[in-house]
């Protein structure tokens, strides 16, 4: 299997991706994942801006769909712990994130993730997490 | 598990109600509120099968969990306040205990336990069938705005 059979076996296996309407691309086996504006993810409908809870699950998406990618196994690998960090509200608008995988160990992962929509240099959020790796 | 006794009226109530239905992400998700009241707020997401991460296992997805304890962290600030004061969250850490069980929906009870004038911080646990057992606890800090009105973003 290739990096974007991967990529696509992990977006379509996941009914919670498709009700984010989270999609990714890659450039080799570096992933960017895409959450598209829809109005079901408003958390905050006065500004109007994302759902913490949205973002946070963005960002651990990509973060599982970037070890996917890497670790080339059809297993979904365990979130042990997250820590997401808030920087800018999430407006009505495309939301974009990278997901940089700090140390890949035998059975654990740490994987830093950041989100932005219109400059890259301006995250609206940031994950930090652990990550238990599925056998094959 | 709440110590929020049902039966005594409670004035945050209707405030904390209003928040797991008109939250569009909150309604897409199926958020119901379960009691509001002492700084603390308990809510409940059902099982559904387009909210699963693994269809293997049919366990609901720790997105959806995430998104419900983020939400009942603002109840439970809605309930020590008394009133709807927008929110931004600072930060939200969760550790993962265990997954919950397969096709078993999640109920969060959250604490806000300090607050001042700008700043709330609340504890948050997640359990499928026991509160006693959580499948995730959560520790988050919120920055507080003003009260609703023109020229109040709410966000930071």
């Amino acid at each position: 299997m290739t990096s974007e059979d991967h990529l696509r076996a992990f977006l379509e296996r996941a009914p919670y991706i498709r009700f984010l309407g989270m999609t990714a691309e890659l450039a080799g086996d570096e992933l960017t994942g895409i959450l598209p504006f829809s109005p079901h993810l408003i958390g905050n409908t006065l500004l109007p801006a994302l759902h913490g809870g949205v973002i946070g699950g963005f960002l651990e998406m990509t973060a599982l769909a970037q070890l996917a990618v890497t670790q080339s196994t059809p297993r979904v690998h365990k979130t042990i712990d997250v820590t997401i960090e808030y920087l800018r509200p999430g407006r009505a608008l495309t939301t974009y994130a990278r997901a940089d995988l700090r140390k890949v160990g035998r059975r654990i992962a740490n994987v830093h993730v950041e989100a932005w929509q219109e400059a890259r240099s301006q995250p609206i959020a940031a994950l930090r997490g652990h990550f238990m790796l599925a056998e094959d | 598990m709440s110590d929020t006794n049902p039966n005594l009226p409670n004035p945050n109530l209707d405030a904390a109600a209003a928040m797991a239905t008109e939250v569009p992400q909150a309604a897409a998700l199926g958020f119901q509120m379960v009691s509001a009241g002492d700084a603390r707020g308990v809510m409940h997401v059902p099982w559904r099968e387009d909210l699963v991460g693994d269809p293997e296992t049919a366990v609901i997805a720790s997105g959806v969990v995430t998104s419900l304890l983020d939400h009942c962290c603002g109840m439970a600030i809605t309930a020590a306040t008394g009133e709807r004061r927008p929110t931004a969250t600072l930060d939200l850490r969760i550790d993962y205990m265990r997954p919950a069980a397969s096709r078993a929906g999640v109920t969060v009870e959250a604490h806000c336990y300090h607050m001042t004038r700008s700043i709330a911080f609340v504890r948050a646990h997640a359990w499928d069938a026991d509160p006693a057992d959580p499948i995730a606890t959560a520790q988050a800090a919120f920055m507080l705005a003003g009260p609703v009105g023109p020229g109040t973003g709410g966000a930071a």
